[in-house]
């Protein structure tokens, strides 16, 4: 890294490959992304826009409920996926010790 | 004490407020400039995110489009909370442990080019002297409203001010900075609308009054009374929006992303410990900027409310005052074209475009006369959505000392968000442009005084568009979050995400997405306006959701590129590994 002596970081302490251990760490942090990714398209651009119409003819309180969603409830679920994945990927970290 | 005086006082407090943080924060060296040494807390560092991220735009201008956008509004609303999900999950963690200073300082080491480094420093550039052209403007129009003094004198005030913390305390000084004026703006925000919700619905928590029912003995809900108010008058009603579904799914897609490719949000990250505090705080930044957003549909439709009540069919003669303020402000008009000294606010525009208000002389009823040419609806009021957030403590007749403190508030959001801006400007000019290209021999002090000189150069140009704002700046917001969408973000993300992204591939798909991206809404906004209606457009497609395409494209050819091309060098495969694995991350210095 030419460019870039004073990076400590990248040079891995690992060695040239991949360990056993980091591969299933990538893999199964890939899968709880897939999992979060696809909450988080569901109720922005599913519940909020798509599907909008269909769900305005349900009531919460005094909002249509796709537009609660798209003005309300996506920003709440949003907040809620970063904190699970914040405290999945800390049990994750820990299993293959990986944590900083 | 008089509402003039309690605003003075309010605004001088809270500027020497930062000025003396400022002062006690100074950064000592590059690192300290760059990312404050990297030992930011993760909650402060949310916070400061937050007040990095709410500009004058989301402070001043947000409430007031989805006042009239109505459920329109809501692509800004997801689009610029959503995007913090991709950066918790997709990016922040990651280059946080990759640990340098900026973000084409990954584009760059990534993709072992330095020109990926050259094309990522011109769009940062591009992207964020659009941006902060429109803080300043926000501060201007606040100091000339609120403090009775000329447009250029507030915008100089404001540099100055800015100079101050943004120069002599790097983004060290900027953080703690941005720390109190998050304090300040939300404080601000809140106070009004907790006011105006308990005002109309009997609830004061701003979330829960607009799913309640009005507090007028009708027993309907806010939204079904503003749907028969609109629809009555012959708008559209507030909860079905005008826009095609297409448009409004790529605008807050382009929205979503944008915000996650923007170089002044993703920095921030640099700041924190660890990796895993990147999503932590993240995550606090989402708390924080959720606060406020989930606040402005209410304020926005409260307002609404509010305006065509205080203003549709009452005489002008008995208009409130604050009515006549902005309209001194040529930010609100009126046009009597019936001649009945009544204001009828319809659908359509009153006049042809923005008021030119004449040099002398009033109407029958006192109204300022226009020269702009009539048109044939019957609407006779102009209004300027900009207003709405200022005006709303007015409209809503709160006391004094609230009207100050949303004009501090107002300051504060643009003033944190225009040191943000400037921050990442002047880093990639001393860092990217001369240590890492052109003059890499530099010392550490002579480029932690490059960094000062640019950021102080920037100041100057920001200024001055400020005071001499081109037609273009309003035109081209789409711009900042297109190009970012398009440039930007597809480069970090294969830049972590795939092992065979190379060099040719990421330079490729980069140049690709921006010209596509720039022509699109080069062509409707500034080239040939008039062509810019839903028939013309790609796939139904506007320019402010163009840049979801752009990105598309950009994701298609470097991919395509890539596979033809030889892989990246065996230390860069080893580079994305240790990237990927949150363990070594550099150590930072408290403080």
């Amino acid at each position: 890294m030419a460019d870039t002596p004073d990076n400590q970081s990248h040079d891995s302490a690992q060695g040239e490959e991949t360990t056993a251990n980091e591969s299933a760490y990538w893999h199964d942090n890939l899968r709880l992304l897939g999992i979060l990714m696809s909450i988080w398209f569901a109720v922005s651009f599913g519940a909020g826009i798509v599907f909008r119409d269909w769900l305005d003819q349900f009531m919460l309180g005094g909002y249509p409920l796709g537009f609660w969603f798209a003005q309300q409830g996506s920003i709440y679920v949003f907040i809620v996926l970063i904190v699970i994945y914040v405290r999945r990927m800390r049990a994750l970290e820990r299993k293959y010790d990986l944590d900083d | 004490m008089s509402t003039q005086t309690l605003i003075y006082l309010f605004v001088g407090a809270s500027f020497a407020l930062y000025i003396g943080i400022a002062i006690w924060s100074r950064a000592g060296s590059t690192a300290e400039f760059y990312v404050a040494g990297g030992g930011v807390n993760p909650v402060v560092n949310g916070m400061a995110t937050a007040a990095d991220w709410m500009s004058a735009a989301s402070f001043i201008s947000m409430a007031g489009l989805i006042a009239f956008l109505g459920y329109d509004g809501s692509v800004y609303l997801m689009g610029w909370t959503g995007g913090y999900v991709m950066l918790a999950l997709l990016l922040a963690p990651y280059l946080r442990k990759f640990g340098q200073f900026t973000v084409p300082d990954f584009i760059g080491t990534r993709y072992y080019s330095k020109a990926a480094r050259v094309v990522a420093v011109i769009c940062l550039i591009f992207i964020s002297f659009t941006y902060i052209a429109g803080q300043m403007r926000g501060v201007g129009i606040v100091f000339s409203r609120f403090l009775d003094v000329p447009i250029t004198l507030g915008v100089v005030i404001g540099m100055g001010i800015v100079f101050v913390y943004a120069v002599l305390g790097g983004m060290k000084g900027i953080t703690y900075t941005q720390v109190a004026q998050y304090c300040v703006l939300i404080f601000a925000y809140m106070v009004p609308a907790f006011f105006i919700s308990f005002l109309i619905t009997g609830n004061p928590v701003p979330q829960l009054g607009l799913g309640s029912t009005v507090d007028d003995g009708s027993g309907m809900f806010v939204l079904q009374k503003l749907d028969l108010v609109l629809t009555d008058l012959g708008f559209g009603p507030y909860t079905q929006g005008s826009r095609s579904m297409v448009d409004v799914f790529c605008i807050t897609a382009a929205l979503m992303v944008g915000t996650a490719g923007l170089p002044h949000v993703i920095v921030r990250f640099f700041t924190v410990p660890k990796a895993s505090d990147a999503r932590k705080s993240a995550g606090w930044a989402l708390v924080f900027i959720a606060l406020l957003y989930t606040t402005a549909p209410a304020v926005g439709a409260f307002a609404r409310l509010n305006f065509i009540d205080s203003v549709n069919e009452q005489s002008y003669s008995e208009a409130p005052a604050w009515f006549k303020n902005w309209e001194a402000n040529d930010l609100i008009a009126w046009r009597d074209k019936n001649d009945d000294g009544v204001m009828q606010y319809r659908p359509g525009d009153a006049f042809e475009g923005a008021p030119v208000f004449a040099q002398s002389g009033t109407g029958a009823s006192g109204e300022r006369l226009l020269e702009n040419a009539a048109t044939h609806s019957e609407n006779e009021v102009y209004v300027d959505r900009d207003i709405m957030v200022l005006a709303n403590p007015e409209i809503a007749a709160l006391p004094g000392w609230v009207i100050a403190l949303v004009a501090a508030g107002g300051l504060a959001a643009a003033l944190s968000t225009a040191a943000g801006l400037l921050l990442v400007i002047s880093s990639s000019v001393s860092h990217d442009l001369l240590k890492q290209t052109f003059r890499p021999k530099i010392t550490e002090k002579g480029e932690l005084l490059a960094a000062r000189l640019a950021a102080t150069a920037a100041i100057v140009v920001a200024g001055y568009l400020g005071i001499y704002p081109p037609g273009w700046v309003a035109q081209v917001v789409a711009f900042a979050f297109g190009l970012a969408a398009a440039s930007l973000f597809p480069a970090i993300f294969m830049g972590i995400f795939s092992k065979r992204m190379n060099r040719e591939g990421a330079i490729a798909g980069m140049v690709s997405g921006l010209v596509f991206t720039f022509a699109y809404i080069a062509y409707f906004k500034l080239a040939n306006p008039a062509a810019n209606v839903a028939e013309n457009w790609l796939f139904g497609i506007s320019p402010e959701g163009i840049g979801v395409i752009g990105m598309l494209i950009n994701f298609g050819i470097a991919i395509g590129v890539a596979s033809i091309t030889k892989g990246p060098p065996l230390e860069i495969r080893k580079l994305v590994d240790s990237i990927r694995v949150p363990r070594g991350a550099g150590e930072a210095s408290n403080h």
